[in-house]
């Protein structure tokens, strides 16, 4: 090797109070994968915004092929040859491949455009890479695995020798991830280098040659991958042991609580086809799935937010489609996806948020004069008890909710679905994607919490597209594809290879 | 050097009081320019239009007549665009709520339908309802078929006031007036009492405050009021709360569109005795002014309505001591709404600046 090819000296970053990046120095070398560990909001996100030029670091230098990359200017971080590909896609679904590989390469003043020589540069690439596309195929009919690959072809088209990949697994099938894996070796073969993030230990550790750990802004650890253990890299990560939940085997099934029989739901892509499923209590039934196979669907119907179209949706055998007040006052917990667009209504203080299911019940409101009136001191004492049990930090209680961080809000949705104000343990547990975006601590505290929930005796349904979290906590393990849902087996009876065939729609797994 | 805008997680109070003297500031300064454009003096100008609005005692019951009509739309505008259900319709509104009035409470054949303690509350009453009727048309199809309620009830107000003008030349018009296009006459016990001798000023003026403390207390203390925000705020987060969407909807087309309709009926039971076509001077319109002025907020709306009704009457004493236009409160009655609005965006952010370069 000759030399580094990207060198960090001494990135300082601060906002406000907060010292996002401290003294960060790095090399990374030609044909290098370095993996960028840390938990959320470690700093990575910002290390790398400052490398492609979103933001300018308050100190320190960067080179590219030695020589000093001016700050603070995406054009230049590209014309440099560093390429980024973004967790989501940030491809225009309506146009086709090429449109998108071109998009903002053309100058603008010129009145014809180059679509032949820009076909032409895009299948030499593919073919150069290994990575098969059709530049006329429209993006919307992609799937997520061909949707990253032609942002990594976007990337390489434009002449990227350093490309900056961040949780590409996050949204693939294992196989999918595979195949990605096997792209990078083509092009670390090229000698192009990767930078690498993820918060996936098992896999940093299979793809990497460096592993880089951040840890609240300063680079706690940086070692060549193969002198390192998962033990080591969690330490680093996290700067204490956590001990993650290990699922206690499963006590005999209660009676059923809830109970789908050949439900339709949903439109599209979403949509719910003709699922079965049957909750008992003192289980976790584990959904794994690529999200965006009819999860979003399943956790609605569950939830008592969506209807069947066909089919059957019953807890405790009635239907799901009473309101949502009954329904939560019968022992529905429900933990939804998105936290801040659904989970809570970010303008409106924390207390009126932690009663905003509740407050139909008698317990938080009363009529009189014809309208309900609100008990805002049962209701500020209820938000009270919830702060404290469940360790919310960041904001008062009139404080607008949004003040929250992502896990100090997950705390509180987790907090007002599982601890009812007069303490009655719930009987179903609706948790999609509860850990999605929390650091490994709060991972922890989540999935804690639902053991307890199952183990006072819950029905828990847990949708998630980290298949350890599936099947760690899963007591019975089902898939989801286009909106079907797979029988629902004992963990021990899948593999991560079935898992992964399931998840991509072959039927094979089922016959285990 | 570069900076970037972030949103503040809370706005102290303090942030918000000094938003707001930046804005008043800012709306002395654009008025300033008009003034002196105009040629004329700019002390005597403000002081003319301060007289004019506040200035004494008459003035006063000037500017909370004129102000009454508008805290009825205020409130109609702020009940509704805090549950993101945007109302431009309250002009229509407020006709059809004056023309409901005149209709059970006006001279039939000479003589009123019945007595006065049953006719008034039938009064407001159907008023309300002409108001809430035309507003739950466009709710219905929002709720149904996704259609954009700004474009229907703005377009209902075209409607409503063509409609208004058939009735006035027809059956509705006064045959007495001398060709005249207006309503028949409201039976004189109808009227509502002055509350000053000599004055304008009526008790449509207690009404409007009285509505605005319930409309604040529903707001801010039941559970229909927090479903209101919360639609307002995070529609999806509330469906998934609990909140009955449809429900909230109807129930604030029907807060929305009855005030601005008793609105109506106050005025020509208050001030006019009947309706004509030039009866409002736009306060359906001025009310999403006062509305948004008040940041939604009901208490607020009267402050904001006889902020506005002062500008407005105190312009027409301006125009005659120093000779400059009225249009110039118009202006400066925008303004002082742009300046407010942009004042509480720029409280809620604040603007980071990067230290340039190397440290």
């Amino acid at each position: 090797m000759t030399g580094p090819v990207l060198r960090l000296q001494g990135i300082c970053k601060r906002f406000g109070t907060l010292q996002a990046n401290a003294d960060i120095s790095l090399e990374l070398g030609a044909g290098e994968v370095l993996a960028l560990l840390g938990e959320n909001g470690a700093g990575k996100s910002t290390l790398v915004s400052i490398l492609f030029g979103h933001y300018e670091a308050d100190a320190g230098r960067i080179e590219v092929f030695g020589r000093p990359l001016p700050p603070g200017q995406p054009r230049a971080a590209l014309a440099a040859g560093i390429g980024m590909v973004h967790q989501h896609s940030t491809l225009a679904d309506n146009l086709s491949v090429l449109d998108n590989v071109m998009l903002g390469t053309e100058p603008w003043w010129r009145p014809w455009s180059a679509r032949e020589g820009a076909r032409r540069r895009l299948l030499d690439t593919a073919r150069r890479f290994g990575l098969p596309v059709q530049p006329d195929a429209r993006v919307a009919g992609l799937s997520v695995g061909e949707r990253q690959r032609v942002e990594i072809l976007k990337a390489l088209v434009r002449g990227a020798r350093i490309l900056i990949l961040d949780e590409p697994t996050a949204v693939l099938t294992p196989q999918e991830g595979e195949a990605l894996f096997a792209t990078l070796s083509q092009m670390v073969a090229q000698g192009l280098s990767i930078i690498f993030i993820s918060h996936k230990l098992e896999e940093v550790l299979r793809v990497s040659h460096r592993v880089a750990v951040l840890r609240a802004g300063v680079l706690v650890a940086s070692a060549p991958a193969r002198e390192v253990t998962l033990a080591q890299l969690a330490l680093w990560m996290v700067g204490r042991e956590v001990r993650m939940p290990a699922r206690a085997p499963a006590r005999a099934r209660g009676e059923l609580v809830a109970r789908l029989s050949r439900a339709c739901a949903g439109q599209s892509r979403a949509q719910l086809r003709e699922a079965d499923l049957e909750l008992h209590a003192g289980e976790i039934v584990a959904i794994a799935g690529v999200s965006g196979n009819g999860q979003s669907t399943l956790a609605g119907l569950l939830g008592g937010t969506l209807a069947c179209v066909r089919g059957e949706a019953l807890f405790l055998g009635l239907p799901l489609t009473r309101p949502i007040a009954a329904l939560v006052a019968d022992g529905l917990a429900r933990i939804p996806e998105d936290r801040h667009g659904t989970g809570v209504i970010g303008d409106l203080p924390l207390w009126e948020n932690a009663v905003a299911e509740r407050l139909r019940s008698p317990a938080f409101s009363r009529r009189a004069g014809g309208v309900r009136w609100v008990r805002r001191e049962a209701a500020r004492a209820y938000a009270r008890e919830l702060v404290e049990a469940f360790d919310v930090r960041g904001a008062g209680l009139e404080s607008p909710v949004r003040a929250l961080s992502g896990g100090n809000m997950q705390k509180l949705i987790l907090g007002r679905a599982l601890r009812a104000p007069d303490a009655r343990v719930p009987r179903l547990v609706v948790a999609h994607q509860p850990t999605w975006g929390l650091d490994i601590g709060a991972v922890a505290h989540v999935q804690q919490q639902l053991i307890g929930a199952r183990d006072a005796g819950a029905a828990v349904l847990l949708i998630s597209d980290d298949l350890d979290e599936v099947l760690t906590l899963g007591d019975r393990v089902a898939v989801m594809h286009e909106g079907r849902v797979s029988p629902a087996m004992a963990p021990e009876r899948w593999t991560r290879e079935s898992l992964g065939l399931a998840m991509a729609g072959s039927a094979v797994a089922v016959a285990a | 050097m570069t900076g970037r805008l972030e949103r503040r997680p809370e706005v102290s109070a303090a942030a918000l009081a000094l938003a707001s003297l930046a804005a008043v500031a800012m709306t002395l300064l654009v008025g300033t320019v008009l003034v002196l454009w105009a040629g004329a003096p700019v002390a005597a100008t403000y002081a003319a239009l301060f007289a004019g609005g506040f200035g004494s005692v008459f003035a006063w019951t000037e500017t909370l007549t004129r102000a009454v009509p508008l805290m009825f739309t205020g409130l109609a505008a702020a009940v509704a665009f805090r549950a993101r259900l945007y109302n431009i319709g309250a002009e229509g509104q407020l006709y059809a709520g004056a023309m409901a009035a005149v209709a059970l409470g006006g001279l039939h054949g000479g003589e009123p339908l019945g007595p006065p303690w049953l006719l008034w509350p039938a009064m407001l009453l159907a008023a309300a309802l002409a108001g809430a009727l035309l507003l739950l048309g466009p709710a219905w199809l929002k709720a149904q078929a996704g259609v954009d309620e700004v474009v229907t009830t703005l377009l209902l107000n075209f409607i409503v006031l063509l409609g208004v003008s058939a009735l006035l030349d027809g059956p509705m018009k006064d045959p007495t007036a001398m060709g005249w296009p207006q309503s028949v006459a409201l039976a004189g016990e109808l009227e509502l009492s002055r509350l000053i001798e000599g004055a304008r000023l009526h008790s449509g003026l207690l009404l409007a405050l009285l509505l605005a403390v319930a409309l604040w207390l529903l707001i801010t203390y039941t559970v229909p009021g927090f479903d209101i925000r919360a639609s307002g705020a995070n529609p999806r987060a509330a469906r998934f709360a609990g909140v009955p969407a449809g429900r909230t909807l109807v129930l604030v087309a029907c807060l929305s569109g009855a005030l601005a309709g008793v609105g109506g009926a106050v005025e020509v039971a208050g001030r006019t005795g009947y309706v004509t076509m030039d009866m409002s001077p736009g306060y359906g319109y001025t009310g999403i002014v006062i509305a948004m002025l008040a940041g939604q907020h009901p208490l607020a709306v009267v402050l904001a309505a006889v902020f506005v009704a002062g500008v407005l009457v105190g312009a027409d004493a301006m125009s005659r001591v120093v000779g400059v236009p009225t249009y110039i409160a118009e202006v400066m009655v925008a303004t002082a709404l742009i300046a407010v609005l942009v004042a509480t965006l720029a409280a809620q952010y604040r603007w980071r600046v990067d230290p340039a370069g190397q440290a």
